[in-house]
């Protein structure tokens, strides 16, 4: 691994991932993966080695890093387990926003048991018919007196049901299209507000991904994040900010796949030899680790990009997710074919990367509006 | 309530190897780790001083280096780690050390329960902790795998035998060494970790501590290392593949002819 | 004054003393080994390694125990569980006898408890010359003062050079209070026990790093020599029902009775019949073995064996098995006559648990899996195939 002169107290926050990861991830990979189970336990463990703070500013609780922190934590929890990571980037995602948007006293609300990990985050954007095109939400925020009444339909929400604080775009005035949505914060709880079952998925089968119903659900307005208007441009900072953490979390499943790979290349023996001896294998090792390598560098150049607070992020962190999500899928491939047949079979580590890597090309937008937000940076960049 | 939990630093023996040709123990490149059972000890202190308030002392006896086992330590939540070190020590028996231990305890002072694991790894004794407990005579329960209750000055155990359990209720102030069972140690937190980095590690010299010079260190160790030599290996065995029950017939075959 | 020294002239600058030591305290100055005090332990590494030409020596000098040479006699420490005296102390009579009879001496045990008066002849049958016998309501329980107490009190009046005691639980938890009261040597868990005939020390053979090491230790100077040894080491003493000795029952008023501590309950968990470190025979499961309810199997195999069923840390890990069952460096260490691990990998520190054990069987799918570089005999196999065979095939031999 290339050295990215990483401070003292990142670290500590990459050994003390890298413990967790092997002491608690691993053991339940398969296991969950199996059972859909919700890794509480871990989330508990994470929480009480104070991981969840570390992207938040110390005055509301946490250890006041950045994206850059969350990546490298991210990146480690994710070699064991992407699954398991998402469980905790999900909740930064919905986090974010209200680091982002909110005012001090919302702030002071949400972030302290946020960042203590005594509660989960998540973050509802996308709908039924609203997916890559954001702006056809259909979800409505009411404004009656002191209240706003929440209607409508988010689904395939990360840490749905699971988390207690959820931050969502609902459209205060339809008329005015991506103009017209809003953020908020809505508590598990509160009247109104329920959830859809649990989707079976391919992959990164330990996390949870449910429906959130609003059906007349009604939450006082100082949940309002913002102002009314602004909940599309916020959903699109938000992504600006997070993606790296995507990237992270690809890159961890490249990085695990790739490890896995190579220690089953140097055990199995074919013709009296390892495997790792033939060039075919040799070759595929050394592309596999310089993709990793290469997405390394991008995701954690943009999320240090992010971190220093330069204006036009959204250009470089799409790169970063959309080329180190490419390289996991790439590369847990190739994993599955150095395991050859064993590969195939779920007693073996390989084909559950594969899984966890696919969804990494699609959520938080899929690779092909990546492309569209780099072409149309470059684009406008020219322009002027 | 107060609690001194004492810790050892031992070398990883997952990562001892015999050296093939010299038949020494290969120790370089070995790296020094909190003795196992003592992360138990550890946790049990810590998780009294949050039932109870207090703080907890971790305390160890070794070269200046064994402060980073103290660090560690304080990473999973004692609140102060004491060092005692001195050339004077060197060469320390179990005798000696539980000896030391105990004046750096009597220094301390203020203490309710001293918390010890069941053994150190690399030793395999398991006689430091009851050593300090008839050294500052005061009552012990050993092997404790719970602790039930404490209450008025009483603590009230279980302590694993061999056929089971006894519940053993004793007076405070007491040692207490603890078996696998009774937690699951806690991993590092971040704030952890960084007051640790940055936690100033009290060191006790053997002038600190007081002790009679003829009881420290090689003058105040009974015993001595005579000779250190490598057990023979075991000779290759006979190991059968193929089908399983020709297999199974063979070795029943084999073993009753040592038997007989 | 005790400390290391350097023999300049002996020393050829091999540094094998620098790679030796673990504290890291040995360099090489002018080619000469040098040690820097700071750093030195005393730990004797360096100078076992230097045995070609003996340039490093370590001078001790210590305290000793006045009137050393009055000390006489191998003592035993019986023992006994709700009035059961425990097998191990019939192995340390065997092995005691046998020390005595090289040093011209006697064999004593010291049997504690409650209404136990009536065993001290077994003890008399199994080897010994006398047995102290103290018989008190309040020793019904093991409690450490006062069993601490006494013993040291019978040391004290009647001088034994050397006591040979259990390392068990109750063992372990005594004879350490009682080496600080009387400030004398002991030695943990010994395999070996032997007499230097010259000197008269007794020689104390014990593992050390996890078996990787044997290290015998001598306390030339202080009397008694205290050992523990473990089940299941020596052979059990044979019984001689014509055999005489004495039995002096000692009488200690109440201030020797005395204890802060109090036993409140003492529950017996029998998951399975036998204990392992006393059983002959275990058989072990290990990660392989998929989940509880395969355990059925390995109890089958054992009950056939008349054995005892333990497991590997994984096992117990997944709540397979009650911790007591484990075997290993975390768990208990082993050592039975057979030893059968099915589906066990055999990491460094199960392997510490068990290979002392007299043979050593291994069921594993894995041919390269290292509980295989310790094992007599081996199957590569599959436990759910092998072992069912196993268990009938050794029901229609035995």
């Amino acid at each position: 691994m290339i050295d990215y002169l990483l401070t003292e107290e990142q670290l500590m926050i990459r050994d003390l991932c890298r413990q967790i990861a092997d002491e608690k991830i691993r053991p339940m990979a398969a296991e969950l993966d199996k059972t859909e189970e919700f890794p509480w336990e871990i989330m508990k463990v994470m929480a009480q080695s104070d991981l969840f703070g570390v992207y938040i500013d110390p005055k509301y609780g946490g250890m006041g890093g950045g994206v850059f922190e969350l990546c490298i934590a991210t990146e480690e929890f994710s070699k064991a387990c992407g699954g398991i990571a998402l469980c905790y980037s999900a909740s930064a995602l919905g986090t974010y926003p209200i680091i982002l948007y909110g005012n001090d006293e919302q702030k002071q609300k949400y972030l302290p048991d946020l960042a203590s990990g005594k509660k989960l985050a998540a973050f509802g954007l996308t709908e039924p018919s609203a997916g890559s095109d954001a702006s056809a939400l259909q979800t409505t925020a009411d404004k009656q007196g002191d209240h706003y009444i929440l209607n409508g339909v988010k689904h395939f929400i990360t840490n749905g049901g699971d988390a207690e604080t959820y931050t969502i775009i609902a459209m205060t005035d339809k008329k005015k299209g991506a103009r017209g949505a809003s953020l908020f914060v809505v508590e598990k709880g509160t009247p109104g507000f329920t959830f859809g079952k649990k989707e079976d998925k391919m992959g990164i089968r330990a996390s949870s991904t449910r429906e959130l119903i609003f059906n007349n659900c009604k939450i006082p307005k100082e949940n309002l994040l913002g102002k009314e208007g602004m909940g599309f441009i916020a959903a699109m900072r938000t992504f600006d900010q997070s993606r790296p953490g995507i990237g992270a979390q690809a890159l961890g499943i490249a990085q695990g796949a790739l490890d896995h790979a190579l220690r089953y290349s140097k055990q199995r023996k074919q013709f009296g030899q390892s495997i790792s001896s033939f060039q075919g294998i040799q070759w595929m090792l050394a592309d596999m680790a310089t993709q990793v390598e290469a997405s390394r560098a991008l995701v954690y150049a943009s999320a240090r990009e992010v971190d220093a607070g330069k204006k036009d992020v959204a250009m470089h962190s799409a790169m970063a997710k959309m080329f180190a999500s490419d390289v996991a899928m790439k590369v847990a491939t190739d994993a599955v074919q150095i395991f050859g047949g064993y590969g195939y079979m779920k007693e073996y580590p390989a084909e559950k990367y594969m899984r966890d890597a696919k969804i990494t090309q699609i959520y938080e937008g899929t690779n092909q509006i990546q492309r569209n937000i780099i072409a149309m940076a470059l684009i406008k960049e020219m322009a002027k | 309530m107060n609690i001194i939990v004492c810790i050892k630093q031992v070398p990883d023996t997952t990562e001892v190897r015999i050296d093939p040709i010299t038949k020494n123990l290969v120790r370089e490149g070995v790296k020094s780790i909190v003795n196992p059972f003592d992360a138990y000890a550890i946790e049990e202190g810590v998780r009294l001083k949050e039932k109870f308030g207090g703080k907890v002392i971790a305390l160890t006896m070794g070269p200046p280096q064994a402060d980073a086992v103290l660090r560690e330590a304080i990473s999973l939540g004692c609140d102060e780690g004491v060092l005692v070190t001195d050339r004077a020590f060197a060469g320390s028996d179990t005798l000696a050390t539980s000896y030391t231990l105990s004046k750096a305890i009597e220094k301390i002072k203020d203490y309710d329960i001293i918390i010890c694991g069941k053994q150190a790894v690399d030793g395999d004794t398991a006689q430091v902790g009851p050593g300090i407990a008839a050294t500052l005579d005061i009552p012990q329960i050993t092997y404790v795998r719970k602790i039930d209750e404490i209450k008025d000055g009483l603590i009230t155990a279980e302590r694993a035998t061999e056929d089971g359990y006894e519940i053993a209720q004793t007076k405070l102030p007491c040692l207490l060494t603890v078996v696998k069972e009774v937690n699951v140690p806690r991993l590092p937190s971040l704030k952890g970790k960084m007051k640790a980095k940055s936690a100033v590690i009290t060191m006790w010299k053997a002038a600190d501590i007081g002790g009679e010079e003829n009881r420290l260190g090689l003058k105040g160790s009974p015993t001595e290392v005579w000779k250190i030599f490598t057990p023979p290996p075991r000779p290759q065995g006979k190991i059968y593949e193929g089908d399983a029950k020709e297999a199974v017939n063979q070795l029943v075959d084999a073993i009753k002819v040592i038997n007989r | 004054m005790s400390g290391i020294k350097v023999d300049k002239n002996k020393c050829i600058g091999c540094t094998l003393c620098v790679k030796a030591c673990p504290f890291g305290a040995m360099s090489m100055v002018d080619k000469k080994a040098f040690v820097d005090l700071d750093k030195c332990q005393l730990c004797n590494s360096c100078v076992e390694t230097c045995k070609v030409v003996h340039a490093i020596e370590i001078i001790r000098e210590t305290t000793r125990t006045p009137d050393m040479e009055k000390y006489k006699g191998i003592w035993v420490f019986a023992e006994q569980r709700k009035g059961v005296v425990q097998p191990v102390v019939f192995e340390l009579l065997g092995k005691a006898r046998e020390l005595a009879d090289k040093l011209k001496v006697d064999v004593a045990c010291v049997l504690m408890g409650s209404n136990i008066k009536d065993k001290a002849e077994d003890l008399i049958h199994r080897g010994a010359d006398k047995v102290y016998v103290v018989d008190n309501p309040k020793l019904e329980h093991f409690l450490d003062e006062p069993y601490a107490r006494i013993m040291a009190n019978l040391i004290r009046k009647n001088r034994p050079e050397a006591i040979l005691c259990p390392a068990t639980v109750v063992g372990r938890s005594v004879i350490s209070r009682v080496a600080v009261q009387l400030r004398v040597g002991l030695t943990a868990d010994c395999t070996g026990l032997d007499i230097d005939l010259e000197n008269g020390y007794l020689m104390q053979t014990r593992p050390a790093f996890g078996g990787n090491i044997m290290a015998t230790i001598l306390a030339k100077y202080h009397r008694p020599q205290l050992a523990t040894v473990r089940h299941k080491v020596f052979k059990e003493a044979a019984v001689d029902l014509k055999r005489k000795g004495v039995v002096e029952v000692v009488n200690y008023d109440n201030s020797f009775f005395v204890s802060r501590t109090k036993i409140l309950k003492v529950v017996d968990e029998v998951t399975s019949t036998v204990n392992i470190t006393e059983a002959n025979v275990i058989v072990s499961g290990g990660r392989a073995m998929g989940g509880a309810e395969n355990f059925k199997m390995l109890e089958e195999l054992a009950n056939v064996l008349n054995g005892a069923v333990g497991a590997s840390r994984a096992a117990i890990d997944e709540g397979w098995m009650p911790y007591s069952h484990q075997v290993g460096q975390t768990g208990k260490t082993v050592c039975p006559t057979v030893y059968i691990a099915c589906g066990i990998s055999g990491q460094i520190q199960h392997l510490v648990g068990m290979q002392s054990s007299n043979i050593i069987i291994a069921i594993n799918r894995d041919p390269s899996a290292p509980i295989f570089t310790v094992a007599n005999y081996g199957i590569i196999g599959d436990v759910f195939e092998v072992v069912p065979l196993l268990t009938k095939r050794f029901k229609e031999v035995l």
